[in-house]
């Protein structure tokens, strides 16, 4: 186990670097991020300044090696736009993003995870067509597009929530959310449940599968025989053979939702991670897009490893690579 | 060098703030403002950018302030003028203070100009505003700025630059960031800044002009224009800048909210290659070989012009948000010459002048144009490419992103030289100083005496180039704006470049608020005051 643990470790730091020649590589291919920061009625030494001080007037081979050197001692480079190091302003706006995810992960689970057993119980009946069809609704509407149209029913015919923004925060054991409040909560309701919609879908249909094979296997149909309840069979027989596909791939779609909550985020003006990168990404602002990207790397690569490990310990038939090495 | 806080204007501040006490905080007179976009700091000096620049004049102010039209108005110099040649003198205006109680006094000029030059990783200093002058401070209220050579532009300078108090000359940028800097002497106080999500700011009640009337602002940065606008309608929002075109209709019709237009001075113009060298792909004869650029011909350049139809364009692709353009300036503003008129769309006169300049066949041309930088960019170049075809120049369109487009439009050619033949861009004269966009686009282009950067298509007119550097080392300054306007007009009839509109700016607001707007597509939070 260990040892499948450092060589996975050792295969990332790999991966890391490859990462971050490609990226670095490609983002230096596209436009002049001078054209995008100095004022075009500055005088022409500014622009020469400010290339300088960028380190924009060396070749791209030395700027990566700056940036390497830099990584290792966990400096990934200042912004060019906000003059401040790029992992701390990731930081700065990792927990909304993080919180907006968490809410939209709480909110697929327990609502997809019940209407897809639901429908997979009774695969015939109205509801489980109902439920199948909303599914497929939720998997092909545009994220944009619902978000808009959330925003008009709920915040402006209904009133209900506010259409933008994180609202009023608080500070419960260390960490600074904005579930903690009841300003919050309502800002965070429609983006969170924008942002889960196709992942309710998903679940739903992970589940519906799921329950329609277990419940045609034998120990069910013998656990009916035995006159267990339904309430029970559900709960102790189905649930624990259902659920262990749903972590894997939620595993990595809490990944996806993390990196590219980026749609939502826009909309909702929700001032998270997705919204710096996309105007680091329009402005040129390369060092945030560096580190964005490496980010999201090293992040698929730490939910794979932890969701290798769940599994193995989930089912015993799975054995880790090394081990029959 | 710290001054009494018992001076008369301290204690005038501490009476005011106390009596802004009596008048009772009520929560019923604060304001929330969605804007299109944040700044990049609260540092007034990092970096010379439209949005940055509109927040700083809230919490900070200029020894000249400009208002809407761009208009030079006292500020912190009470009067300014012209001593001899190579000097201005500025009178301070006295008894203002900071937020934090410090007196105002020519030493905090000097010691803003020393800072703004030089701030660490600023991605567009200042120092292009302050280079090359010196400042002398006469007495506490009295400074005189010279420069080398006759400069009438000193005020308009220093209309760019916020005066800081002196105490802060080392603050670093996140001083200003965090609020432990950031005293200015503007009508609004600096409370907190959370990027991405919030800007707070509170009434200056000690301020030296007419105070402003909200108690607390709340400024929200909104991207999206339908949020933005769904946020005014829920009541989210008291206040929003750029109402996207397709919901302003909308807007309009509903109750209770209004709808504030005016032409802005931001240009969308064409440029057209006017130099033999290089040949480029771009342009070609009907069977694809390329040719010399057919707009080294003015009246190639001027059937351009005629063929594209400006009304309709402002009709139809920008649901009336744009105003037919003949020059930089629109009507009312600085430097706009009453001689010039936006070319009627004349089809026919447009084929004659072809055939005259002995291209009857047309030829294929390919334009190029950034993609979302301007409303409605790449559908006003398709128009223009099918009106453009339409004559006989049969036309192509490209479009790309902004970061990928500027450089390209630039120096993508061979030799780091410009690369397009034929391309769109937009231009707003920041400053506020008239012979801005001569000296960029008109002028030829001279690296290093600053002249012509935006020049990309070879104009060079020595004429021209005269009456611009006779106008901008006058320091009678209505001469010198005669003879801009007079540069305008030969440029503009000679086709240095082709304009096509003007950006009408939008903004709108709940009932019982008004707002004060010009030429200025950006927002200024104070001029946004309760309805009477």
């Amino acid at each position: 186990m260990l040892a499948f643990v450092l060589r996975r470790v050792m295969q990332s730091v790999v991966v890391l670097f490859v990462m971050s020649l490609i990226v670095f590589s490609m983002v230096n291919l596209v436009g002049d991020p001078v054209d995008m920061l100095v004022n075009p009625e500055s005088l022409p030494e500014e622009i020469e300044r400010v290339r300088r001080d960028f380190g924009l007037d060396q070749p791209v081979h030395v700027q990566y090696w700056r940036f390497l050197a830099g990584a290792m001692s966990g400096d990934l480079g200042n912004s060019f736009i906000f003059g401040r190091p790029a992992l701390a302003l990731m930081a700065e706006r990792f927990p909304a993003t993080l919180e907006l995810a968490t809410s939209a992960l709480i909110i697929s689970v327990t609502v997809g995870l019940p209407l897809g057993v639901y429908a997979g119980l009774r695969p015939d009946g109205w509801g489980a067509r109902i439920i199948m069809g909303g599914s497929v609704l939720g998997i092909s509407i545009p994220t944009f597009w619902l978000g808009l149209m959330m925003i008009i029913v709920f915040s402006v015919l209904l009133g209900w929530l506010p259409v933008s923004g994180r609202g009023e925060t608080a500070r419960f054991l260390g960490i600074e959310s904005s579930a903690f409040t009841l300003d919050g909560l309502r800002h965070l309701i429609l983006p969170a449940t924008n942002l889960a919609l196709f992942k309710i879908a998903m679940v739903i249909r992970l589940a519906r599968a799921g329950t329609v094979e277990v419940m045609a296997l034998d120990f069910i149909r013998f656990a009916r025989a035995k006159g267990l309840s339904s309430r029970r069979i559900v709960l102790a027989h189905l649930m624990p053979n259902i659920l262990i596909p749903i972590v894997t791939v939620l595993g990595i779609e809490f990944g996806t939702l993390i990196a590219f909550a980026t749609v939502t985020e826009s909309i909702f003006a929700w001032p998270g991670l997705g919204k710096l990168v996309i105007d680091a990404i329009v402005n040129l602002d390369r060092p945030i897009v560096v580190a964005y990207l490496l980010f999201v790397v090293a992040l698929f690569l730490v939910l794979n490893l932890v969701v290798d490990i769940i599994y193995a310990v989930l089912d015993p038939r799975v054995r880790l690579q090394s081990d029959e090495a | 060098m710290r001054k009494s806080i018992f001076s008369p204007a301290a204690l005038l501040t501490v009476a005011a703030t106390s009596l802004g006490f009596l008048a009772g905080p009520g929560s019923a007179n604060d304001l929330t403002v969605a804007l299109a976009a944040e700044p990049t700091s609260m540092d007034p000096h990092y970096q010379n950018l439209t949005i940055n620049n509109s927040m700083a004049t809230q919490v900070y102010d200029a020894l000249v302030l400009q208002d809407v039209n761009q208009n030079l108005v006292p500020g912190l110099a009470a009067s300014w003028e012209p001593i001899d040649e190579r000097t201005w003198e500025f009178k301070l205006r006295p008894g203002v203070t900071f937020h934090n109680g410090a007196a105002f006094t020519a030493e905090d000029v000097v010691a803003t100009m020393q800072r703004a030059a030089n701030v660490p990783n600023s991605p567009s200093s200042f120092a292009t505003f302050i280079k090359g002058k010196t400042f002398d401070v006469v007495n506490d209220l009295t400074l005189r700025i010279s420069t080398e050579k006759p400069y009438p532009f000193t005020p308009n300078d220093m209309s760019r630059i916020s005066i800081i108090d002196s105490a802060f000359v080392d603050a670093t940028t996140e001083n200003f960031n965090t609020g432990a800097a950031s005293f200015g002497t503007g009508p609004f106080t600096f409370t907190k800044w959370l990027p991405g999500d919030v800007i707070k700011l509170s009434r200056n009640d000690g301020y030296w002009g007419a105070a402003v009337d909200w108690d607390n602002v709340v400024i929200r940065p909104i991207g999206d224009g339908t949020t933005r606008a769904a946020a005014l309608i829920a009541g989210d929002v008291d206040f929003i800048e750029r109402v996207a075109p397709a919901d302003l209709p909308n807007l309009e019709a509903r109750d209770g909210l209004t709808v504030f237009k005016s032409v802005s001075n931001r240009l969308l113009y064409l440029t057209l290659h006017l130099t033999n060298d290089p040949i480029k792909p771009y342009v070609t004869d009907h069977d694809g070989n390329p040719i010399a650029s057919p707009f080294r011909d003015i009246r190639v350049r001027k059937a351009v012009s005629l063929a594209i139809n400006r009304q309709a364009i402002a009709d139809r692709v920008m649901d009336g948000l744009s105003a037919p353009a003949g020059q930089f300036s629109p009507e009312g503003y600085i430097g706009y010459s009453t001689n010039l008129e936006p070319d009627a769309h004349d089809p026919d006169r447009a084929k004659e002048l072809l055939a005259e300049a002995g291209y009857g066949d047309g030829f294929k041309l390919t334009v190029h144009g950034p993609a979302g930088r301007y409303s409605n960019d790449t559908r006003i170049l398709e128009a223009i490419a099918q009106m453009l075809s339409r004559i006989g120049i049969d036309t192509s369109v490209e479009t790309m992103p902004a970061s990928v487009f500027f450089r390209r439009f630039s120096r993508g050619g061979p030799g780091d030289t410009p690369e397009f033949t034929a391309a769109m861009s937009g231009y707003a004269n920041g400053s506020g100083e008239p012979s801005h966009p001569l000296r960029i686009f008109i002028h030829t282009k001279q690296k290093e005496r600053g002249y012509g950067p935006g020049n990309r298509n070879g104009y060079s007119n020595p004429e021209v180039d005269k009456l611009i550097e006779g106008g901008r080392s006058s320091m009678d300054i209505a001469m010198g704006e005669m003879a801009f306007i007079q540069a305008t007009d030969i440029a503009m009839r000679e086709y240095a470049l082709v304009p096509i509109h003007h950006e009408i700016a939008t903004w709108a607001a709940r009932e019982g608020v008004a707002y004060e707007h010009g030429a200025l597509d950006s927002t200024f939070i104070h001029k946004i005051r309760p309805q009477e």
